[in-house]
C-alpha cells in the first residue's frame, strides 16, 4: 500500500501509515515502550508530546543518539530497539534523575498507586535514590476544588497543554528556567487569583501527585459518623459507569445497584440520584427553550438565541471570565445537582420534618468543578449551602476500600424515593450531547403534542468535537449544536460574539467526551478507549430504562403538582434558576 | 510583590508598540524589548495589554519575559549598579563587594529600593577585567573595587 512504512521494530516486521511516530507503530504491535510526558487520547485533541522527558528513547539504526520514540517519526526500513542495555541503562538514569529533585514521599502521597512515575520506577528497577542533590521549595495550594504541591512536577508539560491548546483556558504554564521552572497560574499567582475554571483536566492528565482533587472524604467520615446529621447522597449519572473500574471491573461496567447499595453501606441515611435533578433540569431547561423559541417565532427580536445549556460549573466559570458580554445567552437553569439540592432542602426537608442545618447533602460527582460550584453564594440559603460539599468518583472509591465493604459482592439496591426517581434522558447527560438530547425527547413532545417517532438522537453523539443537527419540530428547522471541550466551547462563543452563530440550542460541556472523562473520574492514564467504553455504558444504561422521558418520570410530575406548579413558576425560579456574574480580569 | 500602578499613558504606549508590530504573536519577544526599552520594566497590568493586542493568554507572555533575565517586572533604579560576577572578577572578590552593596543599599538582586533611585543586577564581564572587580552604575565603570569602598560611591549619588 503506498503511504505505508515498513520498519523492524526489536527484530519484529511493523508495517504502520506514514507519520506514524515510533512509539505509536511499537504499540501497533503490542510493544510498550514506557513513556511520562507523552499523552494521547487519539479521537479527541488531548494530546501532549514535547519529548520533555526522555524516558521513552529508542535506538535507532545510524543514529548517533538515542531517539525519544514520542516524537521521532517512521522512515522506510528503519531499525529500531527498544529493548538494548544502553536504552535501558538510559531510561533508567532518567528516571533516576528526575527522582533527584522529587519528594519521593509516596506512601503518603495522594496519588500513591495511581502515579506514572512511581509505576517507571518499579518497571526500570531502581532500588536506590542514585542521585541526591537539592530539591525545588515550589509553590502548594488547596483551593476548594484542586490540590496543587509542584514539588511533585516533573515538569512534562501535560498541564499546560490541556490548559491551552484543548480548553484554551491558558492559566497553567511554564515560567522562569532552569532548576527555577515552575508551571504556575499566570503571574505565578494562585489558581484562586486566576481565571482558572476547575474543570481539573490538568488534574485529569498529571501524571504524578502535583496536580490532585481536594479531599473531602474525611469530612464526609465525620458528618456521617455524627448522629446529629442526615446525611443525604446524591451521585452523577457519569458515576455508575466508571466506578466499577476501581474494583477491577472491565471499563464500560454499569454498577448502579452496587453503587447505591455501597452509599448506603456508607452509611448514607438516604441514597437518592443525581439522575432525578437531571429530569428535572430538563423540564426547567426545556421550558425555557420552549420560551426562548415562541417569542422568537412570535417576532421578538430581542430574544437571545441560541440558548445555551448551563449544567457544566467549569462551563460557567468559562463564561463568566471569558464572555461577560454574553451571560443572557445560557440558560438560567441550574445545574442537576444543584437543583437536586434545593429540592431536597426544601421541598423534601419540609415533607420529612427535617430541619435545614441539620441535613447534608452530598453530591458524588465525575467533576472537580462541582466542589466550586457548591461554595457559589447564590447557591446558600443564610449561609448554608443547597449541596454541602461535593466528592469525586474516585474519593468514593478510597471511601469503600476504606470501610472495609467488599464492593464486588454487594448485591444491587435501588435508590430511595422520591429522590431516586430518574429517566433514561437523565442518564445520558453523563456524555457529550446526552444533555441536548435529553432536551429534545421532551422539548419535542411539549411542543409538538406528538409522541416521538425514534427516541435516540444519533446525530449528537458521539466524541467529534462541535456536532450539528437540524430537527424537524412540526415543519420548524430547529438547529442544534453540541460543543465538548472549553477550547471549542471558545469557538462558538466567538463566533457568537460576531453574530455568526446561527444556531437554536447549543450544548456546551467542558471535558473531553462530557462528565464521563471529567477530572472526579478513575484515571484513564491516557486510554481513550476507557472513555469510549464508558460512553457506550452511559447509552446502555438509557435503554435499559423503562421510562426515557424527563417529562414521563412520576415522581418530577408528582414534585410539580404538590409543590412547584409548573415548570418556571414563581417557585421554580426561585429555587431552580440563577444568575451569572461578570468575572473577567480588568 | 506590591501591585505596581501603571499610567494609562504607559499602556497606550504598549497598545502603540503591538500596533506597530501588526499584533502579530510571533513579534512577542521584539515587542517585549521595545516596551521594556520605552517604560524602563514590564509590569502586570503592561503584559496584560500585550496579551490581549496579540489574542495569545497573559500566560504566555508572562512565561517568556520570566524566561529571560534581560526583562525584568520591577522598574529599575534612577541610578541602576551592575555587579560584575565574571571570572576575572569573581576571583578578585566581587561575591562580597555584591554582597555589600545588597547591605548598603538594603536590597537583594533584582530589586530596587524603596525610594526608586538604587537597582540591584549582576551582569558577565564588561570587558574591563584588568580593573577587577568592576561594577557599574549608570554608564559610569568602578574599578578595583574594595567592599570598603562602597559606602562612599554610594554616598555620592546622594542628591
Amino acid at each position: 500500500m503506498e503511504n505505508m512504512i515498513n520498519l523492524t521494530i526489536d527484530n519484529r516486521p511493523v508495517s504502520v501509515p506514514k507519520g506514524t511516530t515510533v512509539l505509536d507503530a511499537a504499540a501497533s504491535v503490542g510493544i510498550d515502550i514506557p513513556a511520562l510526558c507523552h499523552i494521547d487520547l487519539k479521537g479527541t485533541c488531548v494530546k501532549n508530546a514535547p519529548a520533555a522527558c526522555r524516558v521513552c528513547v529508542v535506538e535507532v539504526e545510524g543514529r548517533r543518539n538515542l531517539a525519544p520514540s514520542c516524537a521521532t517519526m517512521v522512515t522506510e526500513g528503519m531499525v529500531v530497539r527498544t529493548n538494548s542495555a544502553r536504552v535501558a541503562r538510559a531510561r533508567k538514569t532518567v528516571a533516576e534523575l528526575i527522582l533527584s529533585d522529587h519528594p519521593n514521599d509516596c506512601l503518603t502521597c495522594p496519588k500513591c498507586n495511581h502515579c506514572e512515575l512511581q509505576k517507571l520506577v518499579t518497571r526500570f528497577n531502581i532500588r536506590e535514590m542514585t542521585y541526591k542533590g537539592e530539591q525545588s521549595n515550589r509553590k502548594k495550594e488547596q483551593t476548594v476544588a484542586i490540590t496543587r504541591n509542584m514539588d511533585k512536577c516533573i515538569l512534562c508539560r501535560r498541564c499546560e497543554s490541556v490548559c491551552n491548546n484543548v480548553q484554551t483556558v491558558g492559566v497553567l504554564g511554564a515560567i522562569r528556567r532552569g532548576f527555577d521552572a515552575t508551571i504556575a497560574p499566570t503571574f505565578d499567582k494562585m489558581f484562586s487569583e486566576s481565571d482558572c475554571t476547575y474543570c481539573g483536566q490538568c488534574v485529569a492528565v498529571c501524571p504524578t501527585g502535583a496536580l490532585t482533587e481536594r479531599d473531602y472524604t474525611d469530612r464526609l467520615l465525620d458528618d456521617i459518623c455524627n448522629p446529629d446529621k442526615i446525611v443525604v447522597a446524591q451521585p452523577a449519572p457519569a458515576v455508575r459507569v466508571a466506578l466499577g473500574e476501581e474494583f477491577g471491573y472491565e471499563p464500560g461496567t454499569i454498577v448502579t445497584g452496587k453503587l447505591a447499595a455501597s452509599l448506603r453501606a456508607l452509611g448514607f441515611d438516604y441514597v437518592f440520584d443525581t439522575d432525578f435533578g437531571a429530569d428535572l433540569t430538563i423540564m426547567e431547561e426545556g421550558a425555557e427553550i420552549l420560551h426562548r423559541l415562541k417569542a422568537f417565532l412570535g417576532g421578538d427580536k430581542s430574544v437571545k438565541l441560541p440558548i445555551m445549556t448551563s449544567c457544566c460549573p467549569a462551563w460557567v466559570n468559562f463564561y463568566e471570565h471569558n464572555y461577560p458580554d454574553l451571560l443572557d445567552y445560557p440558560s438560567s437553569a441550574k445545574s442537576p445537582g444543584q437543583m437536586f439540592g434545593a429540592i431536597a432542602k426544601s421541598y423534601w426537608a419540609q415533607k420529612m420534618g427535617i430541619p435545614r442545618e441539620k441535613l447534608v447533602v452530598v453530591s458524588i460527582m465525575p467533576c472537580l468543578a462541582k466542589k466550586f460550584e457548591c461554595e457559589r453564594d447564590e447557591f446558600k440559603v443564610d449561609g448554608n449551602p443547597d449541596v454541602d460539599y461535593s466528592i469525586s468518583t474516585r474519593e468514593l472509591a478510597r471511601l469503600i476500600k476504606r470501610s472495609n465493604i467488599d464492593f464486588r459482592q454487594l448485591k444491587d439496591e435501588d435508590f430511595d424515593k422520591p429522590l431516586g426517581e430518574s429517566s433514561g434522558a437523565a442518564a445520558i447527560f453523563g456524555a457529550t450531547g446526552g444533555v441536548m438530547e435529553a432536551a429534545l425527547r421532551t422539548v419535542y413532545e411539549v411542543y409538538t403534542g406528538k409522541t416521538l417517532p425514534k427516541i435516540e438522537f444519533q446525530e449528537v453523539r458521539g466524541l467529534e468535537g462541535i456536532k450539528e443537527a437540524t430537527i424537524d419540530l412540526a415543519g420548524f428547522p430547529l438547529k442544534v449544536c453540541v460543543a465538548h471541550t472549553l477550547g471549542n466551547a471558545r469557538y462558538l462563543m466567538d463566533k457568537l460574539r460576531k453574530g455568526e452563530l446561527d444556531y437554536h440550542v447549543v450544548e456546551v460541556m467542558a471535558c473531553p467526551g462530557g462528565c464521563i472523562d471529567g477530572a472526579g473520574q478513575p484515571y484513564h492514564h491516557g486510554d481513550v478507549e476507557i472513555i469510549k467504553a464508558r460512553a457506550a455504558a452511559i447509552y446502555r444504561e438509557d435503554e435499559g430504562k423503562p421510562i426515557r422521558k424527563s417529562h414521563e418520570n412520576p415522581d418530577i410530575q408528582k414534585l410539580y403538582k404538590e409543590f412547584l406548579g409548573e415548570p418556571m413558576s414563581e417557585r421554580a425560579h426561585h429555587l431552580l434558576h440563577t444568575h451569572y456574574f461578570d468575572k473577567s480580569t480588568k | 510583590m506590591s501591585e505596581i500602578k501603571v499610567s494609562c499613558e504607559a499602556l497606550r504606549q504598549t497598545e502603540e508598540i503591538c500596533k506597530k508590530f501588526n499584533n502579530d504573536p510571533g513579534e512577542l519577544i521584539s515587542i517585549l524589548h521595545e516596551t521594556q526599552n520605552t517604560l524602563g520594566y514590564l509590569p502586570e497590568a503592561v503584559q496584560r495589554v500585550i496579551a490581549r493586542q496579540l489574542g495569545i493568554s497573559a500566560q504566555k507572555v508572562y512565561g517568556v519575559v520570566t524566561f529571560y533575565s534581560f526583562f525584568s517586572m520591577v522598574p529599575k533604579g534612577k541610578y541602576p549598579v551592575s555587579v560584575c560576577l565574571g571570572t576575572a572578577c569573581y576571583v578578585r572578590g566581587s561575591d562580597k563587594v555584591l554582597e555589600e552593596f545588597k547591605r548598603v543599599l538594603g536590597i537583594e538582586v533584582g530589586e530596587t529600593t524603596p525610594d526608586g533611585k538604587f537597582s540591584l543586577d549582576c551582569l558577565r564581564c564588561v570587558g574591563a577585567c584588568g580593573l577587577a572587580p568592576v561594577a557599574t552604575i549608570g554608564e559610569k565603570v568602578y574599578g578595583r573595587l574594595n567592599p570598603s569602598d562602597i559606602k562612599k560611591i554610594v554616598a555620592e549619588f546622594g542628591d
